[in-house]
């Protein structure tokens, strides 16, 4: 019996109840969201789960929604399930004024740095990583660049004129 | 030290009377066996590695955040610089991920041209890598000898987009031109001599003494820890692990072809230099075989290189030089002005490298809301450390040039 | 074994007469035994034809730069034959790629270790002006941290351009004065970077 998305659905209802939510299937892939805290559980019940097995991490980032209160940051898992050939997406949001997220650095070796850069970029704190600082940006930078109030622009830079270049 | 001089001329130290310390030694940005600016500072014990941290980021060029500035179309020539030995595959890869997005689905033809394009380019990325593994160990003339018929494939580049490297190859839903016969020429040409060059390349190396005692055994990692930290293409099926993109989510067509996924067993680099002069002859198989489907189709289906999009598509440069609606509708694409659909889509292609992904987020607005790469050599330049632990310095060389470490692609 | 490798599938041939560039000597005074020129021009001449350049690769425009090493394109017949990779062995800094702001001391730094006299040459536009990386992260052109003598623009620029960048800092190496490097206007011009 093939894993279609009806039953992960079906056992990922009957195992956490109301706490996961929103589900979507945009493009044919299953999105779902749970409170930040249960977001190891979730992750440790597909993978462990001989049905579901996700065992793959295919990547991790986050995504800055300003408007939303409360819920302004949404850091997305995309799992794979290698063996039946099944990819699901999973969400979690968390509040921009306390970013804290457990990490999936126990679970997934590859979430390391993945979290590092969901660090650099956005801010958001991974709880018990072991070793959460700036990947890509200098390490001195103050501003966490990809939420959405920073310009894309250096704003000290003195050769190109904003007014020319149409900004 | 007198005292310690005994009759055997043999000096031996008293004990406790030298602390044994490890050295630190900066394998820094600018070397000439980092291919790429990335930087690892090792301890060393002697010339043992005890651990390895590595530093990344020195080409970070902010992508992402470009991205968000862009229109569709471009995103396109930052995407040329991920990866920028396979161009072309990050290219189409793009052009995929918008189609999905758009809803527009393509002929046959275009999605084998697109196949004939994309094997050359994996073809470009293999060699580079393995000739470097050559270069690292030793043996230059290898590098010298299939740089020649990589600049065969960089014309036939030149003949469909003008472009050699960073090539800006194709429209969402088809190619901006018809392959003409010149190109059509060079792929035959290529066909034709390039069989010969890879079985001597093959001939100097895979049976080369020194070539197998340097990378047998250097670097080894096992399918559950390549697994676990997210290896994906060449890496991990010289691990053991049989994934490969085109053949789980078949994408432009791949499932009308027929072709072998090599894949390793202890995942070393002569694995995956093994692995990847494997996938080169298998490449050359599809593109022989793409290339005969298409001289066998007629009439109009033989003429078509785009999909029918014209909200999409820009149109011919003729007629946007001479017409003035297909003036406005390229103005008005290229800036995104036309209907983009809010929605999420995960696409994958299978790059140079591994699972190269496109989460795009659309708000219906003009530029993405998100995009975010899924970079393969981001993910698992993370294992160089377990695979280095205990080995000696040259092989560390050895390690990090097989992995086919791209900066570009690591740091977007 | 296929060889050689032509790639111009309709070739024209070439026409040779009349049409070959040969280097020539000096300007000077010839006799029995004897040639008389001007020293900066020997040392010149000298230099320009045996420069040892130092790859600093970073990206796309590093892998044109590998293929104007390979065969077909040819670096070696410039006298660049040997690539050096430590800068206090080398003449000319080609710096081939984009710098971010996270390497911009590493290039400094680099820059410093080479010995007088040294010449840059900023290939590509990510490293002439920052090219289509108009970001937070990317330094806009390596002329905010070392003075550079030639830059070469093309995304990435084609190997022809890239000798033809070459030759120009060839040109440059040979007329150069031997007074240069101690002139006020160098001094000058190594202060405003921060360079003593």
């Amino acid at each position: 019996m093939s894993l279609t998305n009806e039953t992960i659905k079906a056992r990922l209802i009957e195992k956490f109840g109301e706490q996961v939510s929103n589900f979507e299937e945009p493009y044919g892939m299953l999105t779902f969201e749970a409170p930040k805290e249960m977001n190891l559980k979730v992750m440790q019940f597909l993978f462990d789960d001989t049905e579901l097995r996700f065992q793959f991490l295919t990547d991790l980032t986050a995504v800055h929604y300003p408007d939303k209160a409360a819920r302004e940051l949404a850091v997305v898992y995309h799992l794979h399930n290698l063996v039946d050939n099944v990819r699901i997406r999973f969400k979690v949001f968390t509040d921009i004024n306390k970013p804290d997220i457990f990490t999936a650095t126990q679970l997934y070796s590859s979430a390391n740095w993945m979290e590092r850069e969901t660090y650099d970029f956005f801010g958001v704190n991974f709880v018990g990583h072991p070793n959460l600082k700036r990947i890509l940006n200098v390490d001195e930078m103050d501003y966490f660049p990809l939420l959405k109030q920073y310009p894309l622009e250096d704003q000290t830079r003195i050769d190109k004129d904003d007014a020319m270049f149409g900004r | 030290m007198s005292e310690t001089i005994t009759h055997h001329h043999h000096i031996k130290l008293p004990e406790g009377s030298i602390e044994k310390t490890t050295t630190t030694l900066n394998l820094g940005p600018t070397h000439p066996a980092t291919h790429g600016v990335f930087q690892n500072i090792l301890e060393l014990d002697g010339e043992r590695i005890v651990s390895a941290e590595q530093t990344v980021g020195y080409i970070h060029r902010a992508f992402e955040k470009l991205a968000e500035r862009r229109p569709l179309y471009q995103i396109t020539t930052i995407t040329d610089r991920l990866n920028y030995c396979s161009s072309p595959i990050n290219n189409m890869g793009w052009h995929l991920t918008c189609e999905k997005l758009l809803g527009v689905k393509t002929p046959k033809r275009v999605d084998y041209l697109r196949i004939i394009i994309m094997e050359l380019a994996r073809i470009s990325d293999h060699l580079i890598c393995n000739s470097v593994v050559g270069v690292d160990s030793g043996a230059y003339t290898g590098f010298l000898y299939v740089m020649q018929y990589r600049e065969l494939i960089y014309e036939i580049y030149e003949e469909v987009c003008g472009s050699r490297l960073t090539t800006n190859m194709g429209r969402i839903g088809g190619f901006e031109r018809n392959f003409s016969n010149t190109a059509f020429e060079k792929i035959e040409k290529f066909l034709n001599e390039y069989p010969a060059v890879l079985k001597e390349f093959e001939n100097l190396f895979n049976r080369n003494r020194i070539f197998m005692e340097r990378t047998i055994g250097a670097g080894p990692i096992s399918a559950a820890r390549a697994l676990n930290y997210g290896f994906t293409g060449p890496n991990l099926r010289a691990a053991g692990v049989d994934y490969d993109v085109r053949v789980h989510t078949p994408y432009s067509s791949y499932d009308d072809f027929e072709f072998e996924i090599p894949v390793g067993s202890t995942g070393d680099c002569y694995d995956r230099f093994l692995v990847r002069n494997q996938e080169m002859w298998q490449s050359l198989s599809i593109i022989s075989q793409a290339y005969k489907k298409i001289q066998e189709m007629k009439g109009a289906d033989a003429e078509v290189y785009h999909a029918d999009a014209p909200a999409y598509y820009l149109p011919e440069k003729k007629d946007v030089y001479t017409k003035m609606e297909a003036l406005i509708w390229h103005f008005k694409i290229i800036m995104g002005e036309t209907e983009i659909p809010p929605g999420e889509v995960y696409q994958s292609v299978e790059g140079g490298n591994g699972e190269l992904g496109f989460y795009l987020i659309s708000d219906g607005g003009r530029t993405p809301y998100r995009l975010h790469f899924r970079r393969p050599c981001f993910i698992y330049y993370q294992a160089y450390s377990e695979l280095t632990k205990g080995s000696m310095l040259s092989d560390a060389i050895i390690v990090m040039s097989s992995l086919n470490l791209i900066a570009g692609e690591m740091d977007a | 074994m296929p060889r050689p490798v032509q790639f111009n599938i309709h070739p024209i041939p070439a026409d040779t007469k009349d049409n070959i560039s040969m280097v020539g000597a000096p300007e000077g005074h010839a006799g029995e035994g004897f040639f008389a020129t001007k020293l900066s021009d020997v040392v010149g001449l000298a230099r320009k034809n045996s420069i040892w350049p130092m790859p600093f690769a970073t990206s796309c425009c590093g892998i044109e730069f590998m293929a104007t090493m390979a065969s077909h394109y040819d670096l070696a017949r410039f006298g660049a034959e040997r690539l050096g990779f430590s800068p206090r062995q080398c003449d000319l800094l080609m710096v081939m790629g984009t710098i971010a702001k996270k390497m911009g001391p590493i290039v400094k730094q680099v820059y410093l270790q080479m010995a007088e006299p040294r010449w840059v040459l900023a290939v590509g536009a990510c490293a002439s002006s920052g090219g289509i990386f108009d970001t937070y992260s990317v330094l806009q052109g390596i002329d905010q941290v070392v003075p550079v003598d030639v830059y070469v623009p093309g995304c990435p620029p084609r190997p022809e351009a890239i000798l033809d960048g070459f030759m120009k800092i060839q040109d440059l190496v040979g007329q150069e004065s031997l007074r240069r490097r101690n002139s006020d206007r160098y001094k000058t011009l190594l202060e405003s970077y921060g360079i003593q």
